[in-house]
């Protein structure tokens, strides 16, 4: 086989599995991107989605409610400016708290977020971005990040 | 005063960095042996330096120091010893520090075994080497000294993070680390090669080892962190596609890829031009993993508080070097041309095949990876799932697999594939038996459970095959068969038990990704739970204290068909310091999988939450990770390529014995 040929064959291998690569990719890329959402975003009229997606803000202070017996937990997620409610059946991450951020994925059912995961993180000082963006959207970012100061909370240097 | 010490020593690393990357490069290009000398002793000072600068610090955190800012953040003095010392690197600032001690390090390393390597290559590659470290120190001086002072000191610290506070977690970073930062020396092997314009069979063995070494601890950096995901974290999983941990294994892709077409430079004298390529792509994956993890520009649930300012010296220190080596590619990469023919059946065809498929993965976890960042351009806030990587990756990696124990049955130019896989029917009897096993006990249908048991089974059976082949065994004398097993190269030993380990380990992802059994209620003392035909019996939680926590301890009995099985204890502690709580699940591994336990939150009625587990071969996967681990490591201790022993000679004309 001569040298051109040999390339040629490579070349079209190394296409043939990109494109398979792509088409995979494209198949199934759609349906499992996730968006995220504020609890703002949410309570809007216009919202209408059937989709799985990301629900992020804050624990409302006071909301968090243990059903007894069982492990399904309700609690609401707020940007300070809006609230949605939430159920989640399992066991919390260690680092669940009211008044901390947190970010949830699930879909919504009649007007409640039902969770099929609570994300946890590993670093209480740790703010999600998008939970950041939503609660500077909803312009709370100032008050927010004044009470973590006040409670001791580093903004810097934690950790991997 | 030392903390003072360390910090002056780590001024001092940076001037001597600029001199080591400034004249031995200069000298390379003018030819002038002083200056190119200088590249040894420098490199040399300079790791002495950063060593003394660390342990400074870890002085600092050992004595409780509070008046340095880092020790404040991170320490407290009632923590185990343990956590002090693993507290050094447990922060940014001193993680940053054992980053720039390992590329120091490394770079001593090189001066020290290359003894036998060309002065200009020798001085090429150490100036590099340094050009990295001047970045790097820059980096920590500016934006994240360790040494700040806490002004005033406080009594006290505050903590290190609890779940931090682990064993396996102490000694995660530093093997990631070392993985990370040992392809820096592929990385600047290559550079050097760019510069003089060459690459041969010689070139290939000088870069092995330090990439199979590179490999090695990044493959148990990897496996410690998922590890400890799976027993810290009490969720029963162990990787999440997380980009924090896709940031650690597109580097371990490139590095895979690059391990064997560095063979391909090695045996056959072609691929030059890709090896190089891929070199440099594994180490800028090390440092895109490091910018990923410091910036904190994508949500993880692995992240810790983060500092976007540090991201944006990261990024440009990433573009920079990509941008940089890329450029030097482009108009040098061209000018190494190849030797050897082959064809596409071959093993240079196979290994090909291999480094196509292992390049497209990682590319396709950069595209999910580094997406959601697109996206939020044109202001779109999204995540993309698990299930895409599952979807794409893993079909990617079937015909891999399949690949992998035919090819080291293909004769090198011109492989016989009719002939290989007729010696491959045993490994095809596995196959076949596995997929039956898979159907006949398993719990739930699923297509993945069937194809993953096959391929482990297809490729353990391939690798015993092939051994089987190389000591003649059944065609020739049992004591001949003995002998040659016993004279058989290290570097072969190694590639048999890597490949087996994968696939040990790929039966184990099988098996606890597929059928996994997961149970979670709340149960008073006496209630059982069947999960997977083992009945766990809760008996009941006490409370108690640990050297700095105090905790709720929940004991589990586990009974199969009435016969007990073990006693698992599983614990909820809690770290004043810090106010968190984390999770210590109970895990008893057995043969066939992974009993897992974990209490939660006790309830008003004085039940408690409890989540069970049953996760099949589990354990398998970080045993298979062992097991390549040690494959790497026998290699590296093979006698043909003792760091920096080969010199440079012309290949030998025949066609050398396939290995």
């Amino acid at each position: 086989m001569k040298r051109k040929h040999k390339r040629l064959t490579f070349v079209i291998v190394a296409l043939a599995l990109l494109g398979a690569a792509v088409g995979l990719v494209l198949f199934a890329f759609t349906d499992n991107i996730v968006f995220f959402h504020s609890p703002t975003e949410v309570n809007e009229d216009a919202f209408r989605t059937d989709r799985r997606f990301r629900l992020g803000g804050l624990v409302e202070e006071g909301s968090v409610v243990k059903e007894q017996g069982t492990v399904k937990v309700s609690f609401r997620i707020t940007d300070l400016a809006e609230s949605v409610p939430v159920t989640y059946v399992g066991i919390l991450p260690d680092l669940f708290r009211e008044g901390q951020g947190v970010v949830a994925e699930g879909r919504l059912e009649n007007g409640i977020f039902v969770a099929e995961e609570v994300l946890a993180k590993h670093d209480e000082n740790y703010m999600p971005p998008e939970v950041a963006e939503s609660l500077k959207a909803s312009g709370k970012w100032d008050e927010m990040s004044e009470t973590m100061k006040k409670q001791g909370h580093v903004t810097k240097g934690a950790t991997q | 005063m030392i903390v003072e010490a360390g910090h002056f020593a780590l001024i001092l690393s940076l001037f001597v960095a600029l001199v080591q990357a400034a004249l031995p490069l200069a000298g390379a290009q003018r030819n002038d042996p002083a200056w190119m000398g200088v590249a040894a002793p420098a490199a040399f000072a300079q790791a002495l330096l950063i060593a003394f600068s660390f342990g400074c610090l870890t002085y600092a955190f050992v004595t409780s120091d509070f008046s340095v800012a880092a020790v404040v953040a991170n320490s407290h003095s009632t923590k185990p010893m343990l956590y002090k010392v693993s507290g050094v690197w447990g922060n940014h600032e001193g993680s940053m520090l054992l980053w720039v001690l390992i590329l120091a390090v490394f770079g001593w390393a090189v001066a020290l075994f290359g003894r036998n390597l060309p002065p200009s290559l020798k001085a090429r590659t150490l100036g590099i080497q340094a050009l990295i470290s001047v970045g790097f120190l820059a980096f920590i001086l500016f934006t994240s000294n360790p040494f700040d002072r806490a002004i005033p000191a406080p009594f006290d610290g505050r903590g290190m993070n609890p779940l931090l506070q682990d064993p396996g977690l102490a000694f995660h970073p530093p093997f990631l680390y070392l993985g990370y930062v040992g392809f820096s020396i592929a990385f600047s092997f290559a550079i050097a090669a760019l510069i003089e314009g060459r690459v041969d069979a010689a070139w290939a063995r000088w870069v092995r080892p330090w990439t199979l070494a590179a490999w090695s601890f990044l493959t148990i950096g990897i496996a410690l962190g998922s590890w400890w995901a799976y027993y810290e974290l009490g969720w029963g999983g162990w990787w999440f596609w997380d980009p924090v941990e896709n940031a650690s294994f597109m580097p371990w892709l490139a590095g895979t890829a690059l391990l064997h077409s560095a063979v391909v430079v090695e045996k056959r004298d072609t691929m030059k031009a890709w090896t190089v390529f891929l070199a440099i792509v594994a180490f800028s994956f090390s440092l895109l993993g490091t910018f990923l993890v410091r910036s904190g520009v994508l949500t993880s649930v692995h992240a810790f508080a983060t500092d976007p300012e540090r991201g944006v010296f990261i990024l440009v220190l990433l573009l920079i070097v990509v941008g940089g080596s890329f450029a030097l590619f482009a108009w040098r990469g061209p000018q190494l041309t190849g030797g050897g023919l082959f064809r596409p059946i071959s093993r240079e065809g196979s290994l090909l095949l291999n480094n196509l498929l292992m390049s497209i993965g990682a590319v396709v976890v950069l595209f999910g990876t580094l997406f959601p960042l697109f996206a939020q351009v044109v202001d779109y806030k999204m995540s993309v799932g698990a299930p895409f990587f599952n979807r794409v990756f893993v079909p990617l990696m079937v015909p891999m697999i399949a690949t992998m124990a035919v090819a080291p049955l293909l004769s090198w130019k011109r492989g016989d594939l009719p002939g290989a896989m007729g010696r491959l029917w045993a490994a095809g009897a596995a196959a076949a038996a596995a997929v039956a096993v898979a159907i006949a006990v398993a719990t739930k249908t699923s297509v993945w459970g069937p194809i993953g048991l096959a391929l482990a089974a297809w490729l353990a059976m391939g690798t015993v095959v092939e051994l089987a082949e190389r000591i003649r065994l059944f065609r020739t004398s049992p004591a001949e068969s003995l002998r040659r097993l016993g004279r058989m190269p290290r570097a072969a030993w190694g590639m048999t038990l890597a490949h087996f380990g994968m696939a040990v380990a790929i039966a184990g992802m099988t098996g606890a990704g597929v059928w996994k059994v997961e149970s979670i209620q709340t149960m008073k003392p006496g209630d059982s739970v069947n999960v997977a035909g083992y009945v766990y019996t809760f008996k009941g939680a006490s409370e108690g204290r640990g050297p700095n926590y105090s905790y709720i301890s929940g004991v589990f009995d586990v009974t199969r068909n009435g016969q007990p099985v073990t006693t698992l204890e599983s614990e909820k502690r809690i770290y004043p310091v810090r106010g968190m709580p984390t999770t210590e699940a109970a895990i008893e591994s057995l043969f066939l999988g992974d009993l897992y336990a974990v209490i939660g939150d006790p309830q008003e009625d004085g039940s408690f939450a409890t989540r069970l587990y049953f996760n099949p071969l589990v354990a398998w996967m970080w045993a298979g990770a062992l097991i390549m681990v040690f494959g790497g490591v026998l290699s590296l201790t093979d006698r043909r390529y003792r760091v920096g022993a080969p010199v440079r000679r012309r290949p030998p004309a025949a066609a050398q014995p396939a290995e």
